[in-house]
């Protein structure tokens, strides 16, 4: 392989927060373009790849939106090291399902799923400093890091995907029209 | 006598007396964004979606009565940017969940930010906490995803001659009520035949028991958008064909 | 019913319930004295609250019953006005005026104060029912604040003192006519009198002149006077009679009407106070010459809720000019002339005092601005010609029928003609009212109300402009810097953010919701405002603040929705400094506070270590914010 040209190729990585690895399944929904992708970029930290660290990155695409300390500091990292962030999916953008809790109070939440909900007994909130605690409310990632494209549908079709990293790899400003701009 | 015509994106447009400028550029085919306005209803002009400039002032197209020579700027980037703004507001504002929606392919604010090419929401969400009501028997009131555009009122008001619906509150915190001393839909007087059961413009007003009976992608804004429905029906209309 | 309804009101409430005949019983009298007028329904919900507390759901269906009225309009009513409580209120409800010059004067820390002794928490009812403690727009009071309303009556001068005195009285439950009567005194504070001022004419004076000139000479001397209005947007007031006496009247009750705004929300103003306190007779003839020459056989005032007090002073006046023969029917003798003045209360809405929006709310409605064309000359109370005049414009209007067009023309400068009267607050020595002519610089009426060390006037209040020193040289004028009249100071020692942060609030609460951009926007703006006054902020948000004031402009329904961003992207291009060194990064910032978002979470599982926290090291255990 030739390490000049390969510096060259733009690198990706991709993470699922609080999200259902919809959007990762619709990116493998591009089929046979896989290849081309797989041509055109490298991968870095992405579920794809088992990497779990990421480096410096071109593009990072982002899926789910942020329900608990940890997906903070991975979105973080993936700010600090990806030139260009993209907002995958419905979650990513604005909180989506698991942000239909968010006229619960994260208390009583916790209290009726670990203390009083029906058949517990002795129950306890798990505090082991191993786990991420949960954020008062579930948050889009632009609330907490300035991003740089979106990309909507829950998931966004392949063709959706595909367009728009197409449109930036050939240096176009990308854009979804109708109808892959899609918000279901 | 000549007909007064508005001269509309550079292009003349005629338009007979009394007329706003969304009735005629309507009447001409040209789709000028919209919420609040319904031709069957009085206009209201306070989602103001279709502000255009007339003669460089930004006024509502949808009460702004047309006047002979007037010129009017509607389809501009600056305009179309603070139509998305405001499109972006009305998302942050209420909870919506399009995914879970069962309005979702019907909906116009949804239609329109595809239209409007919005990607996000932009603002920080407010998140209300806006208790669904589910008491009636046909109909279910998801109060999320109001916009307060009034049609539901003007609907119950003026065609079905029920007041079920009134707003309260004023400013961030103004929000639809119905006309009942409990705050319950099921003690009104409202019934799925009323003409205020079928305006809702978004997915506040849903039948109960039809699901997803379309399936989304099939639905009526995945076939054709928004913009393009008029202009169509426009264009079959000239030609005599069929729509 | 002449039993007494203080005991009967404790029979029908017991814990909280209301027993429906005792209501209907209580709800009668109040309904029948406004005729069970849809159009009374602002009326008789404050007096429905003056007798129940507040406006449980039982009253509001008796109430809509009473009316005709489809309920949720009347709730929706009820819902929009700050003094119309749906919820209890506590018996003693104290409400701090919450205006940037009552805060220079500590009214912040006098309100924690009165919480704390009550042992109250804020805009909470005290469990026992007893009091309520919490902030209300301006009360009009800002030249002897700190300034607050205890069930609606005013007080003024508050101090540490007086605060804990207060919480003795409230505690010990004294009557409030029992409370130390300097405790409500409004003083007028004019410091500076000129030609309207330093009228002293009897009443009808005025009148009588101006019908001696008749109509259209009038009309004349109005035009001669070149009068613009004092409200606010500086309309040609003959031009606005004259429309509304062309206008065709429509309908049955075809008559005209002449509005009297005395709404006076702006932040700052307390002039039209001191003209409705002390010179009533001059605003009535004023009102009553605009109906003789336009046509109009009813007036009506719309006085702010905030200045409920002033009524019984003013009714009595009404009283006594119907007695006298100017006001009613054959006024002065004239047996063709006939008109009479109604006072109507507004319940805390600054949107209200846009005209259309006045109108709505003289209605009986919602005070939501309406569709323009068509304009109230045309189409106002009840679809009828209608001219709305400012307190101070039909003051003026008197004066000139007194003294002549060429005589008012012959103060001020050409294109501001007369005198304007100034509402002076803030860091001066002497506050209070002042009248100069037109075309007065900035910086002269600073020195006369002895403010040395200013660096910030906001003039015309939040909606107004704020200048900067450099600017003082500019003149009061409706070409230079116009003006409603308020004059706000504000020293060296002073953070104009907090000034803008201020506005910022006091627009996002008086937004009447009715248009998507200042519905959102004023809200979106003031949680900017908040970010940064937290330390939160970024360039970001100072570039989200231009981009929602260019939508807010260009695109909101009324005036106050158009404005709200002003004093933001005044003191952004002038006291930018205010603003940067509170940015924590000059790109971006979460839009809530990460570590806070994980209070909830740490409470519940007792962690404290370092994973547990954002940005900071763990703290002690139980040092939880
Ligand atoms: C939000 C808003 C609030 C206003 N408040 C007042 C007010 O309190 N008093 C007033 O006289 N005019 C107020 N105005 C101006 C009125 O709409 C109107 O122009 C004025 O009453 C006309 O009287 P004038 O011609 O005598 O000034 C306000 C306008 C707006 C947009
Ligand atoms: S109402 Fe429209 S925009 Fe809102 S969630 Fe439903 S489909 Fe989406
Ligand atoms: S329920 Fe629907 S029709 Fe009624 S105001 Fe809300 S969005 Fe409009
Ligand atoms: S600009 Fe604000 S106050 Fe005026 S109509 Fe719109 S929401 Fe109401
Ligand atoms: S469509 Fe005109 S303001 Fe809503």
């Amino acid at each position: 392989m030739n390490a000049a040209v390969d510096r060259k190729k733009p690198r990706l990585a991709t993470t699922s927060l609080a999200g259902c690895f919809g959007c990762h399944t619709s990116l493998l929904d591009i089929d046979e373009r896989l290849f081309d992708l797989v041509e055109r970029v490298d991968f870095d930290r992405s579920p794809l790849t088992d990497t779990k660290q990421c480096a410096s990155c071109d593009i990072g695409l982002v899926e789910g939106g942020l329900c608990n300390a940890e997906n903070i500091l991975v979105l973080h990292e993936f700010r600090r090291n990806c030139k260009l962030l993209v907002a995958l999916g419905a979650c990513a953008i604005n909180g989506g399902l698991p942000a239909q809790r968010n006229h619960l109070d994260l208390g009583q939440c916790l209290q009726e799923v670990y203390l009083t909900g029906p058949g517990i007994v002795g129950g306890q909130i798990p505090n082991d400093p191993e786990l991420p605690l949960p954020l008062d409310k579930v948050r889009p990632i632009h609330e907490v890091v300035r991003v740089d494209y979106f990309i909507p549908g829950c998931p966004p079709s392949g063709d959706a995907i595909w367009k728009f990293l197409t449109d930036l790899l050939d240096g176009r400003t990308p854009r979804l029209g109708y109808p892959l701009l899609h918000f279901d | 006598m000549r007909q007064p015509n508005i001269l509309f994106d550079g292009l003349p447009l005629p338009f007979a007396d009394g007329q706003t400028i969304m009735e005629a550029a309507t009447a001409a085919g040209i789709f000028i964004p919209h919420l609040c306005h319904h031709p069957d209803f009085k206009p209201q002009g306070s989602c103001k979606l279709c502000t255009v400039k007339a003669n460089g002032r930004h006024v509502s197209a949808c009460t702004m009565p047309a006047k002979d020579g007037m010129e009017v700027e509607n389809n501009s980037p600056d305009l179309n940017d603070k139509r998305r703004t405001m499109l972006q507001m009305l998302f942050v504002e209420g909870n919506h969940f399009c995914p879970s929606c069962e309005k979702s392919g019907n909906c116009m604010l949804q239609a329109l930010a595809y239209e409007l090419e919005m990607l996000t929401p932009h603002f920080p969400h407010f998140y209300p906490d806006r208790p669904v009501d589910a008491s009636h028997p046909q109909v279910l009131l998801d109060f999320n995803r109001c916009i307060l555009c009034e049609l539901c009122v003007r609907a119950s008001r003026d065609v079905d001659d029920k007041n079920v619906f009134a707003l309260s509150g004023r400013g961030i915190r103004k929000h639809l009520i119905v006309n009942a001393e409990s705050g319950r839909l099921a003690d009104t007087s409202f019934s799925l035949g009323d003409k205020a059961a079928h305006v809702c413009p978004v997915g506040v007003i849903i039948e109960k028991g039809r699901g997803f009976a379309l399936p989304i992608g099939r639905r009526r804004y995945d076939i054709q958008p928004i913009g393009m429905e008029l202009e169509r029906a426009a264009r079959c209309r000239g030609s005599g064909e069929a729509i | 019913m002449d039993c007494d309804p203080r005991s009967l009101l404790e029979t029908v409430v017991t814990e909280g319930c209301f027993e429906a005949m005792g209501l209907a019983a209580l709800l009668q009298p109040v309904v029948d004295r406004h005729r069970r007028d849809p159009r009374q329904l602002l009326q008789i919900l404050r007096a429905a609250q003056e007798v129940l507390g507040y406006l449980p759901a039982v009253a509001l269906t008796a109430i809509a019953d009473a009316v005709d009225l489809p309920r949720a309009r009347v709730e929706g009513v009820a819902g929009f006005y700050s003094f119309l409580h749906l919820t209890p209120v506590g018996r003693y409800r104290v409400l701090f005026s919450d205006n940037i010059t009552d805060r220079m004067l500590g009214s912040g820390e006098l309100l924690d104060r009165l919480c704390n002794k009550l042992w109250i928490e804020r805009g909470k009812v005290s469990e026992d029912g007893l009091v309520s403690v919490d902030t209300t727009s301006c009360t009009g009071m800002g030249d002897q604040g700190p300034a607050l309303l205890v069930n609606g009556r005013p007080m003024t001068r508050m101090s540490a003192e007086r605060i804990d005195w207060i919480s003795e009285l409230i505690r010990g439950q004294a009557a409030l006519d029992d409370w130390p009567r300097e405790f409500f005194v409004v003083d007028d504070n004019i410091q500076r009198r000129d030609a309207l001022l330093t009228t002293r004419w009897p009443a009808g004076e005025a009148l009588r002149t101006a019908l001696a000139r008749g109509r259209s000479a009038m009309l004349a001397e109005m035009q001669r006077a070149n009068l613009r209005g004092r409200g606010g947007a500086g309309f040609t007031t003959h031009i606005k009679w004259e429309s509304a006496r062309r206008a065709t009247t429509r309908g049955e009750r075809a008559t005209r009407y002449v509005v009297c705004n005395a709404d006076e929300g702006e932040p700052g103003t307390f002039k039209d106070r001191v003209l409705l306190a002390s010179y009533a007779d001059l605003v009535f003839d004023g009102m009553t010459i605009a109906g003789f020459t336009i046509g109009a056989e009813q007036g009506l005032l719309y006085l702010r809720g905030e200045y409920a007090w002033l009524l019984p002073a003013l009714d009595e006046n009404l009283v006594r000019r119907r007695r006298d023969g100017l006001l009613g029917g054959q006024i002065c003798g004239q047996a063709d002339l006939s008109f009479d003045i109604e006072i109507h209360v507004g319940a805390g809405a600054y949107v209200c005092g846009e005209e259309t929006a006045l109108l709505e709310s003289l209605e009986g409605k919602r005070g939501v601005p309406r569709i323009r064309p068509p304009f109230p000359v045309h189409a106002g109370y009840l679809g009828q010609p209608t001219v709305v005049n400012n307190v101070e414009t039909l003051c003026k209007a008197a004066l000139i029928a007194l003294r002549g067009g060429d005589w008012f023309a012959g103060l001020g400068t050409k294109q501001s003609t007369g005198t304007k009267l100034l509402s002076i607050s803030g860091d001066v020595e002497r506050p209070g009212v002042y009248e100069y002519p037109f075309g007065v610089s900035v910086s002269q009426v600073l020195s006369d109300c002895g403010a040395d060390n200013a660096q910030a006037v906001q003039v015309g209040g939040p909606s107004g402009a704020c200048l900067a020193m450099h600017e003082f040289m500019r003149r009061i004028a409706f070409e230079d810097v116009p003006t409603a009249g308020a004059f706000m100071v504000f020293g060296a020692q002073r953070d104009m953010f907090e000034v803008a942060r201020n506005f910022s609030h006091f627009f996002a609460h008086e937004s009447c919701g009715f248009c998507t951009p200042c519905r959102v926007g004023t809200s979106l703006v003031a949680n900017c405002m908040d970010k940064i006054a937290n330390g939160h902020g970024s360039q970001y948000e100072i570039n989200e603040i231009f981009r929602i004031h260019r939508l807010l402009h260009a695109a909101s329904h009324c005036g106050l929705g158009q404005s709200a961003c002003n004093p933001l992207l005044d003191t952004l291009t002038k006291f930018r400094p205010a603003y940067e060194r509170r940015l924590r990064s000059l790109d971006f910032e979460p839009a809530f506070d990460l570590d806070q978002a994980l209070a909830g979470a740490r409470q519940m599982t007792g962690r404290d270590d370092p994973a547990a926290h954002f940005g900071q090291p763990a703290r002690m255990p139980g040092g939880e914010r």
